[in-house]
């Protein structure tokens, strides 16, 4: 641990949050600016018979209205699909087209068929109510299951029974041994809901093409700039790479619904080529909740099998997983890639079988969402574990401890293969579950809780000890597995003539803190101070080709590839700190910011070098000057954090409302940068997993109108739902990285949310309730009490 | 379209509008202080809170013609002009943002709250803050601030986190 790595040091951004001094892209504007509006379909699904633009394109102060047509006169196709999962039989993948604009038929409410660009914004509001479409309603699909079902509504034309693959993984014969011959089985039947990640900056972009350069800028929301601009430009709109600059400026929450390439900023960049004026877009939050992707949305029937001991001898899943509308950039790896794989959970379980189905219905598309497929593993496997070690009588830890691969470190010992493809790097899971008891006192933690029930009131306690895979990842895995992207990322150290650094990163960040523990790390590593280092990402035009930040990535996967230009800066450095001690490199020892020659006290330090570098007058004759590298770092492997999460709970009587009375998380990141931040990643991801337990569900009517859609309906968690956490770590390192760091920005989520119903399952341990599906209003929770069956 | 001279920051501002403009609205596009955020434009966020002679308020949902004569507007940029408020100090001093996109909004709902209530307990703080939706989670580092900010003493945290 350096002076800084490891410490708590306080966050360089805040000081422009603090006096809303951030930029967000809505802060930006352009001269000659105009403003568009999309026309979008308060249809499900219906056939588009004619769209009448006149009375819009008369208001004063419309500019143009563009239409789906337009869109495909222009030869235009539209956002793409970057992961291939193809069928079990080796039929190709079913893949719609999903065009920046609708001509023939809309497929979801919010698709969009007509764009309206005006001076103001009111006035292309004003205007887009006066478009006219003529629709055919269309009966729609809306539940998962039900859309592979014959005589349902077909969202697409060629993609019969709305099936875009169907997919496995495991070994189904030893998993159907295993299930025949169990002891004990233990089902669980659930839909994991459809979330609305909303983000309180709502999506947003400014394009603009300047003739006279032949080159396109994009201000965006994106967690990717890069991706973006690779997406937009090679795949969309045709533009060659050089002439797009892709900007990201400080970007209020993504949460990966801002991962995605988008329809409307494709048709905003489209736009402002044919009216010759930069094009600026602001969604609103009612289109926010029909456009930015969905999260989850999968129907689950999930089992696990013992033998008498207690033992796990098998572990089945059979999913149907909704795409929404339209295939969006990930939305395919997240049921497979993003959740099969993670079905061995932390234990040994000898035979897994993971199948899963992805369907397209007539809702908003659906896409990664903080921990993207993970908490669909996790809740299956957790909620199977505590519901299991009450129907088998035992403790639920006992349950988890007996059952937990053993200690590795990856170094020592080799990682451990799962059966589900993956092979997790490094882990302790027993120390860690023992930690977090500990730091909740679990044998009073019971004994409250006996004592309440002996009292009438409902105090429970749930469990959670999950595992996840991040930092993605591996190219050639993944490159194997259908994607259609590298997964690396890069970044450049450049040192200034007088010795200040500034670090380039393909990563980008939207509340992980990246400006404050990137420098942390180069600071320690130079021996310099934090006002010494700045960072810079979020710009295409400044920054090496990064894929971005989302899948708690950007430390373990940024992180080494800045570690990479470090050692090439300290190596170059040694060479020329050589030159001017006249000695060899292999005499000299970095530390304390100084190459010093072994055992004597002759040394220069690193901002003479710099300058050395920069002023090459007395200088080895075969060296280039200079002291600025880029790198780019592919991951070995993911990285597989983990960690042990327990939630108390007490249950209303009267009205079934569940209060979050105390919540307690240990979390295993591997090395820790900076305390704060992690901390501040949990509380994040805990909240919202809160939020799906309890609160949050995109509710469709059978006609595929969201009826939640705005923030009165949609209930997110707020700061009178939880109790203080108490978080707490262990850091088992990650063997495969320089920083031996994994990610902690979803773990929070992932873990938390089958902690908080396994909470309430306990509480309601005593009135028969077989299970409870999300999210646990107080009015679900209510029936199930006092009917004795399933809410 | 009608002319109105706002009180805002302490400076003088006439702007030509339409009279059902909300405030933010005003605020962001005419008057270029962008420090204050659209949300939800339902006032269901806070994203969008100023004071209105010291009161929080959500300007997404104030219509220009609404204002009083002579109230005195302060936005994220105006509360505090040489020191940083001893709320700013708190959210600093707490490491309280992630993206910064709610804060200005928190920021100013804290601010007002404290003027009106400076020894809070826990419990009034969740009432006062519920209001304001932080997506990022900052919840349990917003509490712990305002009971710093409360505290009078930065060396001295209220609450914890046991």
């Amino acid at each position: 641990m350096g002076k800084l790595v490891g410490q708590p040091i306080k966050r360089v951004e805040d000081n422009r949050f603090i006096k809303g001094e951030g930029k967000y892209t809505d802060d930006f504007n352009m001269p000659n600016q105009t403003f568009a509006v999309y026309v979008r379909s308060p249809h499900a699904h219906a056939k588009i018979n004619s769209v009448d633009t006149s009375a819009a394109e008369a208001m004063d102060g419309v500019v143009k209205v563009f239409t789906g047509q337009d869109i495909a006169d222009a030869g235009l196709a539209g956002s793409i699909c970057g992961w291939q999962v193809d069928f079990k039989n080796g039929d190709t993948m079913k893949e719609p087209p999903h065009p920046i604009m609708v001509a023939d038929k809309v497929r979801h409410v919010g698709d969009p068929v007509a764009m309206v660009i005006a001076e103001d914004k009111y006035t292309a509001r004003d205007a887009a109510e006066l478009v006219n479409v003529d629709y055919d309603v269309l009966g729609a699909i809306v539940d998962p299951k039900a859309a592979v079902e014959d005589g349902a509504a077909q969202v697409h034309d060629d993609v019969p029974n709305n099936t875009i693959y169907d997919w496995e993984l495991g070994d189904s014969a030893a998993t159907d041994a295993a299930f025949e011959n169990a002891h004990h089985v233990t089902s669980l039947s659930y839909h994991n809901q459809k979330l609305v990640p909303n983000a309180i900056e709502p999506r947003a972009a400014l394009a603009h093409y300047d003739a006279n350069e032949d080159k396109y800028t994009l201000y965006s929301t994106s967690q990717n700039p890069h991706l973006a601009r690779l997406v937009i430009g090679a795949f969309v709109l045709a533009i060659p790479e050089h002439k797009l600059r892709v900007i990201s400026p400080d970007v209020g929450g993504g949460f990966g619904s801002k991962i995605f390439v988008y329809n409307d900023e494709c048709g905003c960049l489209w736009a402002s080529k044919q009216i010759g004026r930069p094009v600026k877009w602001t969604a609103d939050r009612s289109e926010a909740f029909i456009t930015d992707c969905h999260g989850r949305d999968h129907v689950t029937d999930a089992q696990m099998a013992f033998d008498a001991d207690g033992n796990i001898t098998g572990l089945r899943t059979k999913t149907y997983a909704s795409m929404g509308a339209y295939l969006s950039n990930f939305s395919t790896c997240v049921p497979t890639y993003l959740h099969g794989t993670l079905m061995q959970g932390l234990y040994t379980t000898p035979a897994v079988h993971v199948d899963v189905t992805a369907v397209v219905t007539n809702t908003v598309p659906v896409d990664a969402y903080r921990g993207a497929g993970r908490p669909e593993a996790t809740y299956s496997i957790e909620r199977l574990m505590d519901t299991a070690a009450r129907e088998m009588g035992m403790d639920p830890t006992e349950l988890r401890r007996k059952n937990f691969i053993p200690a590795f470190d990856g170094v020592e010992q080799p990682g451990y293969q799962t059966q589900v493809a993956l092979q997790y790097d490094s882990g302790d899971y027993e120390t860690n579950m023992d930690k977090a008891l500990q730091v909740a006192d679990y044998e009073s933690l019971k004994a409250t809780r006996d004592k309440a029930k002996s009292e009438g009131r409902l105090v429970g306690i749930g469990f959670s000890t999950f595992i996840e895979a991040c930092g993605i990842a591996p190219s050639a895995v993944v490159g194997s597995l259908g994607a259609r992207v590298g997964l690396y990322d890069a970044a450049s150290i450049r040192v200034h003539p007088t010795g200040k650094v500034t670090i380039h990163s393909g990563a980008h960040a939207h509340g992980q803190g990246h400006e404050t523990t990137f420098a942390q790390v180069v600071a320690d590593a130079f021996g310099i101070g934090m006002d010494d280092v700045n960072v810079i990402h979020g710009d295409t035009e400044n920054v090496p080709f990064g894929m971005g930040t989302y899948g708690s990535r950007s430390l373990a996967v940024c992180g080494s590839a800045i570690m990479k230009s470090v050692d090439k800066v300290k190596e170059k450095g040694a060479r020329i700190a050589a030159h001017k001690l006249e000695c060899s490199p292999d005499d000299l020892e970095f530390a304390n910011g100084a190459w010093t020659v072994k055992g004597t006290d002759k040394s220069v330090g690193f901002g003479d070098v710099a300058l050395t570098a920069y002023v090459p007058h007395d200088y080895p004759a075969d060296e280039e000057p200079g002291l600025d590298f880029a790198s780019f770092y592919d991951p070995a492997n993911f990285v597989y954090p983990f960690g042990t999460h327990i939630c108390v709970v007490e249950v209303d009587k009267d009205t079934g409302e569940v209060d979050v009375t105390k919540y307690v998380a240990v979390d295993d990141c591997g090395n820790v940068i900076n305390p704060m931040i992690v901390d501040g990643q949990v509380h994040g991801g805990v909240a919202q997993g809160i939020g799906q337990a309890l609160y949050e569900g995109a509710v469709y009517d059978d006609d595929g109108q969201l009826l939640n859609g705005s923030m009165l309906d949609y209930t997110m968690p707020r700061a009178d739902n939880f109790p203080m956490f108490e978080t707490d770590k262990t850091e088992t390192p990650c063997p495969h990285n320089p920083l031996g760091v994994k990610g902690i920005g979803e773990a929070g989520t992932i873990a938390s949310t089958p902690a908080v119903v396994n909470a309430v399952m306990d509480a309601l341990s005593d009135y028969g309730v077989k299970d409870l599906q999300m999210p646990l209003t107080p009015e679900r929770v209510w029936s199930a009490m006092n009917s004795n069956g399933n809410a | 379209m009608s002319e109105f001279t706002l009180n805002i920051n302490g400076k003088q501002k006439t702007v030509n509008v339409d009279e059902d403009t909300p405030l933010l609205w005003v605020i962001r596009d005419t008057l270029g202080y962008t420090g204050t955020k659209f949300g939800c434009g339902r006032g269901l966020c806070g994203a969008c809170t100023i004071h209105i002679d010291g009161e929080a308020t959500r300007s997404c949902v104030t219509p220009i013609d609404n204002l009083d004569e002579d109230v005195e507007l302060t936005t994220i940029e105006g509360l505090s002009v040489e020191n940083p408020h001893p709320i700013q100090e708190a959210w600093l001093e707490g490491d309280v943002p992630q993206c910064g996109y709610c804060q200005s909004g928190q920021i100013m709902t804290a601010a007002a709250f404290l003027e009106r209530n400076p020894n809070p307990e826990e419990n009034d703080i969740d009432t006062a803050m519920k209001m304001n939706i932080c997506r990022c989670g900052t919840y349990p580092e917003i509490k712990e601030a305002i009971l710093t900010a409360a505290n009078g003493s930065l060396a001295n945290k209220g609450g914890s986190d046991e």
